[in-house]
């Protein structure tokens, strides 16, 4: 008989168990699917909040502004100064009629610049420096303050640098949070073998004065820890799909209030299968140790 | 066939069961040990479906060492083998099919020719009609019965019951004891222990007598 029809019997008998137990296999199902639900949710938000992240430039940026009124060669000078201090950089120029448009695209703020009397805006130009080094870009930002004409300069990129952080920090904390409740989920996995074995005893003695193999009897036990932490995976994504769906609108809305269209994206068909094969995997190694510690002591 | 050499069975905190037996028994027979409670009858079969092992001496089958036999190769001997225990061993939250379907899972056996082979145990042992029926539900006849199709699902070539007719009245026990002898008429070799020689001396090649874990 070859492995694979081995495993597909195996797979039956522990799910024939399975059924018989319904209550408590969906209870041991749900223990293993919050628990996985909870890191999994963290995942979708994260890679949400990244993808917001990715609506504004992280990369660093240095806005001149000008003082208003300058003559147009002040600003041809202005722009030679600057491309010959910024050489490796790109350099843009947003004129005050170009900005002025730009933010009448915007309704909120369109009725905002109509009740003024008058363009708010002056010329600027946008710095996009090759070196992120933090001291290469404040020497950069003194260097460009003291050029005539310059009213103002700003490092634009700070707060989109502080955001890609925390979001490397949130990364960070979601994978100590995953790995503890993976560790709880084989604990889990773990303790449902142990009492498996324990109501299976007497088919177990049974099975081995009939000719069962330590093999034969140890695989529906492995495939029982399997399907519970597939069934656990499967209930996690549901549970993160509703509160994707719980999110979304409020989401929605909150992005609006920025006049930004973000959708809350649920879990991908990707990230599906990555949460059902961990939680399955994790349910393997959970039975696996369950299973070798215990068997041995069924005589 | 089977070879019992000066086996000694010695349990541990120092009771023996066996001392010194001698056996030879043909491919073919139907040999009965009988005793009283504590005899060693139990302990016999035991050593030959190694459930235990010998203290001193050895227990032989077709010329091999089956008391020597590594933990891996247990359960393939154990499947050529069709054992009947004294307390059943039922699987009480199984059909009657599903427990006799158990050795042919174990073995391997393809599902259809298993289910065929289900039906033909379960008819052989007058139990047709009563696949679905779950254990409780039959009579201590029945569950005997039930044991004795588990026991020959696999053809076995030699076939050990310990008190195969214990708590049955005598229509029962007479019932049993007539499927074994059609047993050993079909060419299995037929091991069987009782306290009750006397049903079985009809049938039986041989009769053997333990007392206190010796031969008479």
């Amino acid at each position: 008989m070859n492995w694979l029809r081995l495993q597909v019997r195996a797979a039956g008998r522990a799910a024939r168990q399975m059924l018989r137990q319904p209550f408590n296999t969906l209870l041991a199902a749900v223990v293993v699917g919050i628990a996985a639900a909870l890191p999994a949710t963290g995942y979708m938000l994260l890679g949400n909040l990244q993808r917001l992240a990715g609506h504004v430039s992280a990369a660093p940026e240095v806005s001149v502004f000008m003082q208003p009124g300058i003559p147009a060669q002040a600003l041809r000078d202005a722009e030679k100064a600057i491309r010959a201090r910024a050489a490796q950089a790109r350099v843009e120029l947003v004129t005050r009629d170009a900005a002025l448009a730009r933010f009448r695209a915007n309704d909120a703020l369109a009725d905002i610049l109509d009740a003024l009397p008058d363009n708010p805006f002056t010329d600027a130009f946008i710095v996009r420096p090759r070196d992120a080094d933090a001291q290469a870009l404040e020497a950069l930002r003194s260097d460009l303050a003291k050029l005539p004409d310059v009213e103002h300069v700003q490092l634009d990129s700070d707060w989109a640098r502080r955001l890609d952080a925390a979001i490397a920090l949130g990364r960070q904390a979601l994978f100590m949070l995953a790995g503890v409740l993976g560790l709880g989920l084989v604990a889990v996995t773990f303790n449902t073998i142990r009492l498996q074995l324990l109501t299976q005893r007497d088919e177990i003695e049974v099975s081995r004065l009939l000719g069962a193999t330590d093999a034969w009897i140890r695989r529906p036990f492995h495939w029982f820890g399997t399907l519970q932490g597939l069934l656990g995976g499967a209930l996690a994504g549901l549970l993160t799909l509703a509160a994707g769906r719980m999110l979304s609108q409020p989401v929605a809305e909150l992005a609006g209030l920025y006049s930004l269209e973000f959708v809350l994206r649920p879990l991908s068909a990707l990230d599906w299968t990555a949460l059902l094969s961990v939680c399955a995997l994790l349910g393997w190694l959970g039975a696996s140790a369950s299973v070798r510690r215990h068997l041995s002591r069924i005589a | 066939m089977i070879r019992f050499e000066q086996v000694t069975k010695r349990y541990p905190g120092g009771h023996t069961a066996l001392e010194r037996v001698d056996v030879d028994i043909a491919r073919g027979e139907m040999v009965v040990v009988t005793g009283h409670s504590g005899a060693g009858k139990s302990t016999l079969l035991k050593l030959l479906a190694v459930m235990e092992r010998p203290t001193e001496g050895r227990v032989c089958v077709g010329g091999e060492d089956v008391s020597s036999l590594r933990r891996a190769a247990l359960p393939y001997w154990r499947r050529s083998i069709g054992l009947i225990m004294q307390d059943q061993r039922l699987l009480f939250d199984r059909s009657a099919f599903d427990n006799v379907m158990l050795p042919l899972s174990i073995s391997g056996h393809a599902p259809r020719e298993a289910s065929h082979r289900v039906h033909a145990a379960m008819e052989r042992v007058g139990l047709a009609g009563r696949e679905k029926a779950m254990p409780v539900e039959l009579s201590g006849g029945e569950q005997q019965r039930l044991t004795i199709a588990r026991a020959i699902v696999n053809r076995p070539q030699i076939l050990l019951a310990d008190e195969p007719t214990a708590h049955l009245d005598d229509a029962y026990a007479r019932d049993i004891a007539e499927l074994f002898r059609s047993f050993n008429e079909a060419g299995v070799t037929v091991l069987l222990t009782t306290h009750d020689g006397g049903l079985f001396s009809r049938y039986a090649s041989r009769g053997l007598t333990l007392a206190h874990g010796q031969l008479q």
